[in-house]
């Protein structure tokens, strides 16, 4: 090791992660565990029971003051005129190109209050980006709040009884991607979210970030989804779990060189709502006819499995794009990917070809998602 | 975790039992352990050309892919093709999952692999632990 390296970034259950035996590795600088028993059981736990993660390392920026809607509104390609007091939305951060700073979810705190959670490791960029975009707007403050919580997310179709156990607010009363306020293992003003990344339902709880009340929540969460079979889940059961929902990754589906059309995520992107950072650029992306690649899902047809940064072939063998994530889904036990090819190969059951260390290996476009909980 | 003292072993973690001009291969227990649920396993055919230090197949886990490395020269005589349907098996058990059987061309290269305990310690040293 003859580079310096930067100390890793711990959550507060690091310790409680490593006492635990769990694989750790080093996710956007944060040595972060990524399988803590067995990828596919983490996996298949959430899919049909209960697991919890700590996603502690994402980020957090409060924007406050009676400025702060307009500046959510600038900064953000979602209408958060539209939200509600508890309620969330998904959202992104563009450059004036149309392209991605981040993904993020806004928390509407209340009228004049916001929360944005943000990836773990665009966390410096996009809180330089908050600070310009909004710099010389009125009354608007910003927060980095990414150090005060601790995140865990309580997901899988037993997460609300789970959760619950822990709690005298009535989970039930709290819709999809709406929010409140109470009591959690004791602590009080604790935010419940119910959002996730796993394409379950689940709740996501916010509690103070100090090493001894993370680790007592854990313990009880832990305790809680006993006769559930709860299991703590790590960086990879996450990953394939996301994918599975074709939910998208910071860096592998949408990045700088990536915009909102080719992601397929236009319906979050309100250009009625008025100006915002990068909505110029969409303007022109959709004058000029659309984008002239997509994201699709692929399956694989052949034996093999395609992974990401795997070039992607039409059936006469051009090189027509790449895979942006690949894995063996656990839960649907088929080989799937996320790949950008332009549009005349996006149809459904478009046949292409993934190069698999040398090979030629069969795939096809299919829906996506790829997994889809039942509705209740 | 545990590595059988009569098998030699490769920096790239496979394993290797001789017996006289014939050797099965197999991956270790620590490689099993680091790459996680096995879910794909990718082996050359019987009469394939193996060169010892060289890629003759790959195993896949649901996060990774790891090349495997042939501990000798020789030509594949045997495949385990109840991996192809069955994978996992070398998680629970790495040190009986044989992956091939071969003829080995050239026994003094078996000599060069490491021993059990060489092996043991090389895992140490590499994961500082």
């Amino acid at each position: 090791m003859s580079e310096t390296a930067t100390p890793l970034r711990k959550t507060a259950l690091n310790a409680v992660h490593r006492a635990a035996k769990a694989k750790m590795v080093d996710f956007g600088g944060w040595d972060m565990p990524v399988d803590c028993c067995g990828l596919t059981a983490e996996h298949m736990a959430v899919r049909t029971g209960v697991g919890v993660f700590d996603v502690s390392h994402m980020g957090d920026i409060q924007l406050r003051g009676p400025g702060s809607l307009a500046a959510i509104q600038k900064l953000c390609m979602n209408d958060a005129s539209k939200l509600q007091v508890g309620q969330a939305q998904y959202s992104a951060m563009l450059y004036p190109n149309g392209t991605f700073v981040d993904d993020v979810v806004v928390h509407k705190l209340s009228d004049n209050d916001y929360l944005i959670v943000i990836n773990a490791g665009t966390r410096e960029k996009d809180v330089q980006w908050v600070r310009q975009v909004i710099g010389g707007m009125p009354s608007v403050h910003m927060n980095d709040f990414s150090d005060y919580y601790t995140q865990l997310a309580i997901q899988g179709p037993r997460a609300q009884e789970t959760l619950q156990k822990l709690t005298p607010v009535d989970l039930s009363q709290i819709k999809n991607y709406w929010f409140t306020w109470g009591q959690v293992c004791g602590l009080h003003n604790v935010m419940i979210a119910r959002t996730g990344y796993t394409g379950e339902d689940g709740f996501e709880i916010y509690i103070p970030s100090d090493e001894p009340t993370s680790a007592r929540v854990w313990g009880e969460v832990l305790e809680a989804g006993k006769e559930f079979g709860i299991l703590p889940c790590g960086l990879g059961a996450r990953n394939t779990l996301r994918l599975e929902a074709a939910m998208a990754l910071y860096g592998h589906e949408i990045s700088d060189t990536i915009n909102v059309f080719e992601a397929g995520l236009g319906r979050y992107a309100k250009l009625e709502k008025g100006d915002f950072v990068g909505r110029d650029a969409l303007v022109k992306v959709q004058e000029e006819g659309g984008p002239k690649r997509k994201l699709v899902g692929l399956e694989m047809v052949e034996r093999g499995i395609g992974r990401d940064g795997y070039p992607v072939f039409s059936p006469n063998g051009t090189r027509i794009g790449e895979i942006t994530s690949g894995s063996p889904a656990p839960f649907l036990k088929k080989n799937i990917a996320l790949a950008y090819v332009p549009v005349e190969f996006t149809a459904l059951d478009t046949e292409v070809a993934v190069e698999i260390r040398g090979q030629m290996v069969k795939a096809k476009v299919v829906p996506t998602p790829f997994y889809k909980r039942a509705k209740k | 975790m545990s590595y059988p003292a009569d098998y030699k072993y490769t920096k790239e973690h496979e394993w290797i039992s001789v017996d006289g001009a014939k050797g099965t291969v197999g991956i270790t227990d620590y490689a099993q352990n680091s790459l996680g649920d096995i879910v794909f396993v990718d082996l050359p055919k019987v009469g394939a050309e193996l060169k010892a230090g060289e890629i003759f197949g790959s195993v896949e886990s649901v996060k990774a892919v790891s090349d495997l490395y042939s501990p000798v020269t020789g030509t594949v005589a045997e495949v385990n093709e109840a991996l192809k349907d069955a994978p996992e098996k070398i998680n629970a058990d790495a040190n009986s999952t044989w992956m091939l059987k071969v003829d080995i061309s050239d026994a003094s290269e078996v000599d060069g692999l490491l021993s059990a305990a060489d092996y043991e310690k090389f895992v140490s040293e590499e994961t500082g632990h």
